[in-house]
């Protein structure tokens, strides 16, 4: 017979205890280190894992009730936007170039995070650490699905958003972002929680999240702006948790510190390279911007990063390396890199386009000590092309760095007329980089990236072997309708078509 | 160690020679004019003249620029490696000294029509 017993409610904070302290057994017949082998090899020393809190002890219960609420939020927005439409209220289908490299660069990323947390969470000594990487990992995962849901409803009515995965592994553009994740996740668990959870998520993501999610409320995207919503209340745990590991590995003992400053240097840099393509998105992209790429760097990289180093600098902790250089390639680095774009768009799964005399207009307003002098000149002469008949294609391939993985379109700091060329030679083969911090990174572990996968070269060897027609075939980009300029595009004539039917009795 | 890592590592290089079907790769830039947005990539045989070079892979991409037609090829100003090299242009890479994914630049004074020299 069953014994009736008091149906007691327990506290969260009692409920965290018996979730995670308890977890923490004494192993009897393995060693610590047959159960958690990467946690030395890094070389930082940790003598009590316990100093790890978790600030929000978020218990699992909660935990799913809290997902499951936005969950059907998210999804009653997603279902009416594409019952009503949707897609007509986004200003033109310019701003669809900017949710394709979203999707194709962007989403993929959030997957990738979901492995390495789930790996950092088993790998990790302390079950403090444990359990909050176990949840970003279920976040991360979330993430990645609820972006693809929401931008599944365009893939019904435009072209460049179907094969986003493919695209993510062969494509060139993408590289950037794929590498960076590759990069972390092949690293030791202390490294990857520098890279994703305090580089990129508490340094850089708000220069990616907010102008990105802003620019989706300007255009009339309300899909993304729901992803975004549902997904931002994740991210100040995601950000506490980056905080605390920071702290916590500076806290365990003074011979960390120049090595969590080395990974903060690396992460940095390799976090602004691939800030570059939201730099276009937010420069060039959107048909109604929000803010230019250099106001945003004011806001939320340069306040908001200066704020953080000033905290951190009790602990001895400098600001990134490479802060300097960024500083001076803001007002660059996004019209060199469309400048590119634009070029090799025949090889885009989205579209470019010649800015117009407006857009011009704005950026010289925006950049009144570059944009004149350096770069309207380049547009200038574009259109003249066009105008002509003859449209500006560079079927010359690009250069790439054997680091970030971008071609190498940025210039010397202290020249804006010259591409920076770095190279260096390793075991009898050749090595080139866009920056000086790229090619540092490389110095300090050359053995991991002389077996980067660079597209370019790739496309010279097995299996495309240097047929572009090939090529895209294996890119899975369809040729006339993914690619080339905006002007002439098939996306362009459908959604002004479609919004035609929709406002006009035409 | 070259790498952190467990114990010893080496790494494979993806784009060694031997992967381009007898072919090699060769960078190229022209200083100071950056409607090109980065160096060109080509993939050339190892016998290929630096005249068959210039003629077949390079000048056909330059032609977009206002600045194309004046270059002046015997009195270009040659950097390779990033250091000042004087090219043979009947002979060939091997000939030359131009290995695999070895950069070439090259300076025309004097010409900067779309792009203000610093």
């Amino acid at each position: 017979m069953d014994m009736k017993t008091a149906n007691k409610k327990m506290s969260a904070k009692d409920k965290y205890r018996l979730l995670t302290r308890d977890l923490s057994w004494e192993p009897s017949y393995r060693t610590e280190e047959e159960i958690f082998p990467y946690l030395a090899y890094e070389g930082l020393k940790i003598h009590d894992w316990n100093k790890w809190e978790d600030p929000f002890r978020l218990t699992m219960d909660a935990y799913w009730k809290y997902q499951a609420e936005k969950e059907r939020k998210f999804y009653a927005i997603i279902d009416a936007h594409a019952q009503n439409n949707g897609h007509l209220n986004i200003t033109d289908a310019r701003y669809l170039s900017a949710l394709k490299i979203f999707l194709q660069a962007i989403s993929p990323g959030e997957y990738a995070a979901h492995k390495g947390f789930a790996r950092a969470g088993r790998e990790f000594r302390g079950v403090g650490t444990q359990v909050a990487c176990q949840m970003q990992a279920i976040d991360e995962i979330r993430h990645a699905q609820t972006q693809i849901h929401a931008l599944s409803n365009y893939n019904k009515f435009y072209n460049g958003f179907h094969a986003f995965a493919d695209q993510r592994d062969r494509i060139w553009y993408t590289s950037v972002a794929r590498s960076f994740f590759d990069d972390a996740m092949s690293a030791g668990p202390f490294e990857f929680m520098i890279a994703i959870g305090f580089s990129f998520e508490y340094v850089l993501t708000n220069l990616l999240f907010v102008p990105f999610m802003s620019g989706a409320a300007y255009n009339g995207d309300m899909a993304t702006v729901t992803f975004g919503f549902s997904a931002q209340s994740d991210e100040a745990r995601h950000m506490t948790l980056g905080l605390e590991c920071i702290k916590f590995m500076l806290e365990q003992d003074p011979d960390n510190l120049p090595i969590v400053q080395g990974w903060i240097d690396k992460w940095f840099w390799r976090g602004f390279r691939v800030l570059g393509l939201v730099s276009t998105m937010m420069d060039y992209m959107l048909p109604k911007r929000v803010m230019s790429w250099r106001e945003a760097w004011e806001i939320y990289g340069a306040e908001n990063g200066g704020a953080l180093f000033k905290d951190l600098a009790r602990y001895g902790i400098r600001p990134p390396k490479g802060w300097d250089d960024a500083e001076a390639g803001i007002d660059h680095m996004s019209h060199q890199f469309m400048l590119g774009l634009y070029q090799w768009s025949f090889g885009t799964s989205f579209h470019a386009w010649i800015p117009s005399d407006e857009d011009l207009q704005w950026l010289s307003a925006k950049y009144p000590t570059t944009f004149d002098k350096y770069y309207r000149p380049r547009w200038e002469h574009i259109k003249k092309l066009e105008a002509a008949g003859t449209p500006f294609k560079n079927y010359g391939l690009a250069k790439l760095c054997q680091c970030c993985q971008l071609p190498t379109v940025f210039t010397e700091p202290a020249d804006p007329t010259l591409i920076c060329h770095r190279e260096v030679e390793y075991k009898g083969d050749k090595y080139h980089f866009c920056s000086d911090h790229c090619m540092s990174i490389f110095d300090n572990e050359p053995e991991k990236y002389i077996q980067a996968w660079l597209p370019m070269p790739a496309l010279f060897q097995e299996p495309t072997n240097g047929d572009l027609g090939a090529w895209m075939d294996w890119v899975s980009l369809k040729d006339g309708q993914d690619n080339g300029d905006f002007a002439d595009s098939q996306d362009r004539r459908n959604f002004e078509m479609w919004r035609g039917m929709a406002t006009s009795n035409q | 160690m070259p790498v952190v890592a467990l114990k010893e590592y080496v790494g494979v290089a993806r784009d060694r020679v031997e992967n381009f079907n007898g072919k090699q790769l060769v960078y190229a830039s022209w200083d100071h004019h950056l409607l090109f947005a980065a160096p060109f990539l080509l993939c050339l045989a190892p016998q290929t003249t630096f005249a068959e070079l210039l003629e077949t892979a390079l000048k056909p991409l330059l032609q977009a620029d206002p600045d194309a037609a004046a270059i002046d090829w015997h009195a270009v100003q040659w950097l390779k490696g990033n250091q000042p090299w004087v090219p043979n242009f009947d002979a060939s890479l091997v000939a030359n000294g131009i290995s695999h994914k070895d950069q070439l630049r090259f300076k025309t004074p004097g010409l900067n029509t779309i792009c203000a020299v610093s």
